[in-house]
């Protein structure tokens, strides 16, 4: 029987809420196939949640265990899910920062190519197809893989579904590898916040905002909403009113929130590249003409300082009563 | 900024892999095969995140004191174009490997590596990824074909010697990463600021060798297809004007969008 290996990914050993999205995807795939779904679970120790993976439809859960996997080993990893890969038709992963750098080298690894940031999956017989948002998000491109089909999946475009499995915990034992590069550390950015890139609801704000210390208000905003990230158009990431892990758009961060607010921000076409499959648009902006209100789904006009505080207000009143 | 101290006299020899994309703002028109873009009219320049690895590239050099910048762009004749801009930024040499471009990462990657390999190079610079296919992928291929130590989408480089530390930006933080030369970098924005080429530069770049080399892609493992257009954001509606169209903002937000 064919099977799916699903690479789960975890920081500080817990699993990460993008793993039960690829594994979600991998049971999907697997049922239209008729295969089984194999989980692989990398870290320095036991990864909270591993256990757990029966539940979004993993068959058997791999666990490899290495002394260099406390943190991210891109030759470490690398080697063991190639190895792992053998026999799999295939092989899925998060578009995140470690999958995208992970997904090629294991694609290399198995003399293949690879389809990233896939926002669909299907299958056509037995071949993988997927879609991929090209050309900054102006086109669709469907593209038809081989075996092993490797894959990585935009976070946030899957939703995860609970589909009990048996979820198997077994080893993996980790081939020998040459550690070329050692990551040392992770580094908190200046602006702890939630990533934009995986956060379900993204408030980002721009040049109608003045000044740095008024992206407060949409601090508030998102304290409001409690699941919130803030995000930032290029100008104010340009000026160093933000960290540029915040900017959103074709230079920044690709985001596919369920809710996306632009506040004072006037929709360039690489803003909008990073942001137009978000499923809820609000777009808050004086100027009526602004192109952001085009993709918007919802529209305020008028000037942000008077309108934000309300609308903060108003969220924080309905997060209380729920 | 990066600092870099090789010892002054070390030569340091550096490849910079370019690609000819359409401009950012180019409208997107499906070409009549389906599958690719209409080309027509459509304007073409470095592919920006190449940019921060041209100007990595010359910057090292420069630190260092000597050394080779080397561009290669696979393509049809049109990179020539791409290659000489690269060439008038300061880079020192170009090689245009000759083909039609390919759906497969894989595909382009193994023609780059089998082409950079033997070149004796310290450092081979690539984008973080190309603005046309997003594909984020033909650099650390080529780390992997070439066996050498890969970072990826790096922000910001420290040089010293032969030992490199860069960082690059993961979710929710930044990773530190550590290896040795000779490597091969893929850049991220942040990393500098690209020169424009200067008018003398436009002017020495008309001399400066550009090899032309036919090489043929294999077929690949992945194929495109279709190209399409992704459908329209319905069109939204405004709400309302000023702090007044809060309350109905709130309301749609909860009974229509189930957002909130
Ligand atoms: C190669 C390239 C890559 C790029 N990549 C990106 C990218 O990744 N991300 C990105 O965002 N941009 C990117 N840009 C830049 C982009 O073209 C725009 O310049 C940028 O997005 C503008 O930022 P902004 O909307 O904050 O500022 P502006 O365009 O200046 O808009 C400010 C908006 O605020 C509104 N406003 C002002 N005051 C108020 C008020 N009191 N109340 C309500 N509204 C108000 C104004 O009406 C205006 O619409 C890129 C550009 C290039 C050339
Ligand atoms: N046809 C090409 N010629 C030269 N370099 C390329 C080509 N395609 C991709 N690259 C390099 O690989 C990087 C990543 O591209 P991609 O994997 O296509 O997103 C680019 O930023 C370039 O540095």
């Amino acid at each position: 029987m064919p099977s799916i290996l699903a690479v789960m990914e975890s920081r500080s050993g817990s699993l990460r809420k993008v793993s039960h999205e690829v594994l979600t995807t991998a049971r999907r795939l697997a049922d239209s196939l008729g295969a089984t779904v194999d989980a692989i679970v990398l870290g320095k120790g036991p990864v909270a949640g591993a256990e757990e993976l029966g539940a979004f439809g993993a068959d058997r859960v791999l666990t490899a265990t290495h002394d260099q996997f406390e943190l991210y080993s891109p030759d470490g990893f690398s080697a063991t899910i190639a190895a792992a890969a053998a026999g799999h038709s295939a092989v899925l992963f998060a578009a995140t920062a470690t999958g995208r750098d992970l997904a090629p080298r294991v694609a290399a690894r198995l003399g293949v190519g690879c389809a990233t940031d896939v926002t669909d999956i299907s299958t056509e017989g037995q071949n993988v197809v997927v879609t991929r948002p090209v050309y900054a998000g102006r086109a669709l491109q469907k593209v038809r893989l081989g075996s092993p089909a490797v894959v990585s999946i935009r976070p946030n475009t899957i939703p995860a579904a609970e589909n009990r499995k048996e979820g198997r915990v077994e080893s993996f034992p980790v081939p020998a590898f040459t550690a070329r590069v050692t990551v040392k550390e992770i580094k908190a950015p200046a602006q702890a916040t939630l990533d934009v890139s995986e956060a379900s609801v993204v408030i980002s704000g721009g040049r109608g905002l003045k000044e740095p210390a008024n992206f407060k208000l949409i601090e508030d905003l998102a304290a409001a909403f409690g699941n919130a990230a803030v995000g930032a158009s290029r100008a104010v990431v340009d000026a160093g009113w933000r960290d540029h892990g915040a900017q959103v758009g074709q230079t920044g961060k690709t985001v596919s929130p369920g809710l996306y607010i632009a506040v004072g921000i006037s929709g360039a076409i690489q803003h909008l590249a990073g942001m137009r499959t978000a499923k809820v648009i609000v777009a808050i902006n004086r100027d009526k003409d602004a192109p952001i209100f085009k993709v918007a789904d919802y529209g305020v006009v008028g000037d942000l300082f008077e309108i934000l505080p309300k609308f903060t207000e108003a969220v924080k009143k309905v997060r209380s009563e729920q | 900024m990066p600092v870099a101290n090789f010892s002054r006299g070390i030569a340091l020899k550096i490849a910079v892999c370019l690609k000819r994309v359409p401009d950012t703002t180019a409208k997107i028109v499906i070409g009549a095969d389906g599958k690719s873009i209409d080309e027509n009219g459509v304007k073409f320049v470095p592919n920006p995140y190449d940019e921060y690895a041209l100007e990595e590239a010359l910057k090292l050099k420069e630190t260092a004191g000597s050394g080779e910048t080397v561009v290669y762009a696979l393509g049809t004749d049109a990179s020539q174009e791409t290659i000489r801009t690269a060439l008038a930024m300061g880079i020192d040499r170009g090689v245009l490997l000759q083909s039609p471009p390919s759906a497969d990462g894989f595909e382009v990657a193994k023609a780059l590596a089998t082409e950079l390999k033997g070149g004796g190079y310290d450092l081979i610079l690539f984008g973080k990824m190309a603005v046309d296919d997003y594909n984020h992928q033909v650099g650390v291929m080529v780390a992997e074909l070439l066996e050498l130590p890969c970072i990826s989408a790096v922000a910001h480089l420290t040089v010293n010697g032969t030992a490199l530390e860069a960082e690059r930006e993961i979710e929710g933080g930044i990773e530190v990463s550590t290896c040795s030369l000779p490597a091969v970098l893929t850049c991220d924005k942040g990393l500098n600021t690209p020169r424009l080429p200067s008018l003398k530069g436009i002017m020495a770049a008309k001399k400066k060798p550009l090899e032309v080399k036919p090489v043929s892609l294999g077929a690949g493992t992945l194929s495109t297809v279709s190209l399409t257009l992704p459908a329209e954001r319905k069109a939204g509606r405004i709400v309302g004007e000023g702090a007044d169209a809060v309350p109905e903002l709130v309301r749609l937000l909860r009974q229509e969008a189930k957002v909130l």
